[in-house]
């Protein structure tokens, strides 16, 4: 028929060999490097789950390509027009198709069973290590400065017991305010781009946005939350070791989106518990020397320097 | 009429052809001509050139932004400049591309696919092309104001009149309105269309497949272009009438938009994809000479798909603050959705299967399709998986994950359309050299680009950056990226060098150059203004097949110079 033809023929190889590139490159990055591959694990335990069940996500995936890929290059070699051959004049077979109709849909009930036991772990926050930060004892168990709105129920750990930290967005910058155990929410010590957490303490975020959408995301310790006017969002994480773990805001929020940055730095509960009281110090006095100028404008001295 | 034929075939009738154009009408000429023309031929091919300039201008804006993150920490392009070109790229790409393209093809191919002479309704024809060329004149207007810069969803409230003052918001509206109306109109024209003028003995059993894909995407357009429609009529009165309805401080809610944006927002990706799926369907079985396999199966998954599209959107928001039984709904349903597009991918590489495979330039771009559509297909159900979801989204990994549909998809398909039906619109042949060598820079010029962008989504590289800093791999992979897109750039020229220069040197064609399925293949290359003198009965799905096989009978039996008429033919 067309075998004069050496076009086909050379076309074909070309063909494979791009496919079969594909599939090499895909496998050679394996060891290539684990941060290529999959998101990643920090030291936090939902994290750690979400990353386990994205490689049983892939390991399913992977024959699946394979099968596919290996099925659409055999077909090429083996079935390319050629001198003498013949289509076979095949219209369907119902058979196979209510077979592979059925493979797949079998493969997605195996994916929604993996993915809803592994949801717990990743939703609900376990109560802290015993090397945590003694919540009571630092009078940090206060509630986050939730202003009204809507969305999930905060999570909350067994034992009852979390530093909860309210998280807000605004164009660009992420402010972190800290709980404390008295009424007057203007006092409470609060930081901005760098949160400090204790260590094997379980701390829940309460995410908010005060002018448009933001979205909260430290790879290390679990996955993105949108921060929404009007909304509360929430997530958790416990860090098991110190150290510093970096995010950025993940949703378009304007034109410095790109340096909307985010950190944590996770260190030792001592070493919290003195940077917390420093913190509260510091604010205590600024606020005992504003009150002090407020009481010599009002008198009507001059305040020194002035 | 035509189901009722089917049903009272005879097989003994024999009636002599009647034939009641007794003048083929001159085709007119001169720039006026096709100003005013509502020829479903013209406007199928003005549709599919202004698309496919929009197409190299959005390309052009994507080689800019990755000339900008080709290393890290660039000051090359400034913030606002590169928000509205990934905005105007993203923008362009869908509502003046892919969407409209395939309108293109369909315009062209569907009423010479179904034995019509023309369009239901020939003037709203032009109409929803002159809206959709009017949506992007006014859009890319903007770009000597004030371009837009909140990316193609629009997010409220940073797309309100607080946070975007300036009127490019307001141009994109005018675009989504625009172009939504264009495209509306010209949905209902098709499924006019395909329900009432199809040749005689063509029931739905025997429609050919990428009409059957015309006609789901018709139906997805009516379904979801009102939600949009009316959603950014909200934006429009929000940002410059006093309402509130995404303010949340007014008791608006910005969550709102988000659903009602991807509640058309998915669908559009169906809308997309599905009649890439058709133009697949129709160009493997005619290179692999062998019957689509599974011809019911393949139209029964593109219903599903489009059910089950409209059932799916909260998948892109599975980190905002929902509840976790509507997480749960979205992540089955997305699940769902890939087992009919398994089907499908199944049924192709069976149609290969005991095939004899010609590889021609367009076999050769279905069959990067399929191979690359897997990939995108595999990393959508990852993404569906909503805690791996909350990992992975706004990184570069949903961005490669979507241009192998949109790109490894769509545009792949868009190609194998192109150099398919270019004989039948022009009467010429394209260069299969340059066709391969095209093929060939697109395929690997794309996995460069977008496979390593997987991994950069890993790495924690988020979309919508103008720059980022030089950690880990990501300036090594950013610069693969790059170089990647300008091979695939390249390998785009390479087409369009080949249209350019087949037009007018290409050799001629014929009525059937490939020896195809379908009846659009039947009349002459191009097509007379009539399109057809005489329609035949339509037997089976495959009715030129049917016609060659009676012509070799004919042959067989008769002198060689009997004329190769159909045995029963009716009025075109």
């Amino acid at each position: 028929m067309r075998s004069k033809d050496p076009q086909p023929r050379r076309a074909a190889t070309l063909l494979c060999a791009l496919l079969a590139t594909l599939a090499a490159l895909a496998l050679l990055a394996v060891p290539a490097s684990a941060g290529w591959l999959s998101p990643g694990a920090g030291p936090s335990g939902n994290a750690q789950k979400i990353n386990t069940l994205y490689w049983i996500v892939l390991i399913i995936s992977i024959p699946i390509f394979l099968g596919v890929e290996g099925a659409l290059i055999y077909a090429m070699v083996k079935f390319r027009a050629r001198k003498g051959a013949v289509a076979a004049q095949i219209r369907g077979n119902t058979r196979l198709e209510i077979g592979w109709t059925l493979g797949a849909a079998v493969i997605v009930v195996v994916l929604a069973v993996v993915t809803f036991a592994f949801l717990p772990a990743i939703r609900n926050p376990p109560p802290s290590g015993p090397e945590g930060l003694d919540l009571r004892r630092a009078g940090l168990t206060g509630e986050p400065v939730v202003e009204g709105g809507v969305g999930r129920q905060p999570p909350v750990p067994e034992d009852g017991q979390a530093l909860n930290i309210d998280v807000n967005g605004q164009q660009y910058v992420w402010r972190y305010t800290y709980p404390d155990n008295d009424e007057n929410d203007l006092n409470n010590v609060f930081a901005y781009e760098q949160m400090v957490v204790p260590t094997d303490t379980t701390v829940v975020l309460s995410i908010r946005a005060q002018d448009v959408a933001h979205s909260w995301w430290i790879p290390a310790l679990g996955g993105k939350f949108d921060a929404i006017p009007g909304y509360t969002n929430y997530t958790w994480y416990n860090v098991s070791e110190p150290g510093v773990w970096g995010g950025r805001c993940a949703e378009l929020c304007g034109r410095n989106h790109a340096n909307m940055v985010a950190s944590v730095r996770a260190v030792t509960p001592p070493e919290f518990q003195r940077w917390y009281t420093n913190k509260r110090r510091e604010i205590a006095q600024a606020n005992e020397a504003a009150a002090r100028q407020r009481q010599q404008v009002e008198s009507g001295t001059p305040a020194p320097g002035a | 009429m035509a189901a009722a034929e089917t049903t009272t075939r005879t097989k003994t009738l024999q009636p002599l052809p009647q034939i009641v154009a007794r003048t083929v009408e001159r085709a007119p000429t001169g720039w006026l001509s096709w100003l005013t023309t509502t020829d479903h031929k013209r406007i199928g091919i003005m549709y599919l050139v202004s698309t496919f300039a929009f197409f190299l201008i959005g390309g052009a804006e994507a080689l800019l932004m990755r000339v900008q993150l080709a290393v890290p920490e660039n000051n090359l392009l400034d913030p606002s400049t590169y928000n509205a070109l990934f905005t105007i790229h993203g923008t362009t790409m869908i509502f003046l591309f892919v969407v409209p393209i395939m309108a293109g093809f369909g315009n062209y191919v569907v009423p010479l696919m179904i034995g019509a002479r023309d369009m239901a309704f020939p003037k709203l024809n032009a109409l929803s092309f002159w809206l959709l060329t009017s949506g992007g004149l006014v859009f890319y207007a903007s770009l000597f104001f004030n371009p837009v810069e909140v990316g193609w969803f629009a997010y409220a409230p940073l797309s309100t009149g607080a946070y975007s003052p300036n009127g490019g918001v307001d141009a994109w509206i005018f675009l989504i309105h625009l172009t939504g109306i264009g495209s509306l109109v010209g949905a209902i024209n098709f499924y006019a269309t395909i329900a009432n003028m199809r040749a005689p003995g063509m029931g739905w059993g025997r429609l050919p497949l990428f009409v059957w894909t015309i006609l789901i995407y018709s139906i997805l357009l009516i379904l979801a272009l009102p939600v949009i429609a009316g959603a950014v009529t909200l934006l429009l009165t929000d940002r410059n009438f006093g309402t509130a309805f995404f303010d949340p401080s007014q008791g608006g809610d910005a969550l709102l938009w988000q659903h009602l944006f991807w509640f058309f927002g998915h669908p559009e990706v169906y809308i997309m994809v599905l009649p890439a799926f058709g133009i697949i369907s129709e160009v493997l079985p005619v290179f692999a000479r062998k019957p689509i396999f599974g011809y019911k199966a393949i139209a029964a998954a593109t219903v599903v798909i489009a059910f089950l599209g409209l059932l799916v959107w909260a998948h892109h928001m599975f980190a905002t603050p929902s509840p976790d039984v509507l997480l749960a709904f979205f992540m089955i349903s997305s699940f769902l959705i890939s087992v009919p597009t398994g089907v499908k991918i199944f049924n192709w590489v069976a149609t290969l299967w005991r095939g004899t495979i010609e590889f021609k330039t367009p076999l050769i771009f279905c069959i990067g399709f399929i191979s690359l559509f897997v990939i995108g297909g595999i990393t959508g159900v990852m993404l569906a998986v909503f805690p791996v979801d909350w990992q992975l989204t706004d990184t570069y990994f949903v961005v490669a994950h979507f241009h192998y549909v949109l790109v490894g998809g769509s545009v792949f398909a868009i190609f194998a359309g192109i150099y398919y039906w270019f004989p039948k619109i022009t009467g010429r042949m394209m260069s299969e050299a340059l066709g391969k060598f095209s093929f060939a820079l697109m395929f690997i010029g794309f996995n460069a680009t977008f496979l390593v962008q997987h991994s950069l989504g890993m790495e924690g590289m988020v979309r919508r950056v103008y720059e980022y800093p030089d950690i880990g791999s990501l300036a090594a992979l950013n610069l693969v990226s790059t170089i990647g897109s300008f091979i695939l750039g390249l390998g785009v020229l390479v087409t369009v060098v080949n249209v350019v220069r087949s037009v007018k040197k290409g050799t001629y064609a014929g009525p059937d150059p490939w020896k195809a399925n379908t009846l659009e293949w039947f009349t002459e290359s191009p097509p007379p203004v009539n399109n057809f003198d005489a329609v035949p009965r339509i037997r089976s799905v495959e009715p030129m097949k049917d016609i060659r096989r009676q012509v070799e009978r004919q042959g067989a039996l008769e002198p060689p110079h009997a004329a190769p008429a159909p045995e029963h033919s009716v009025t075109a």
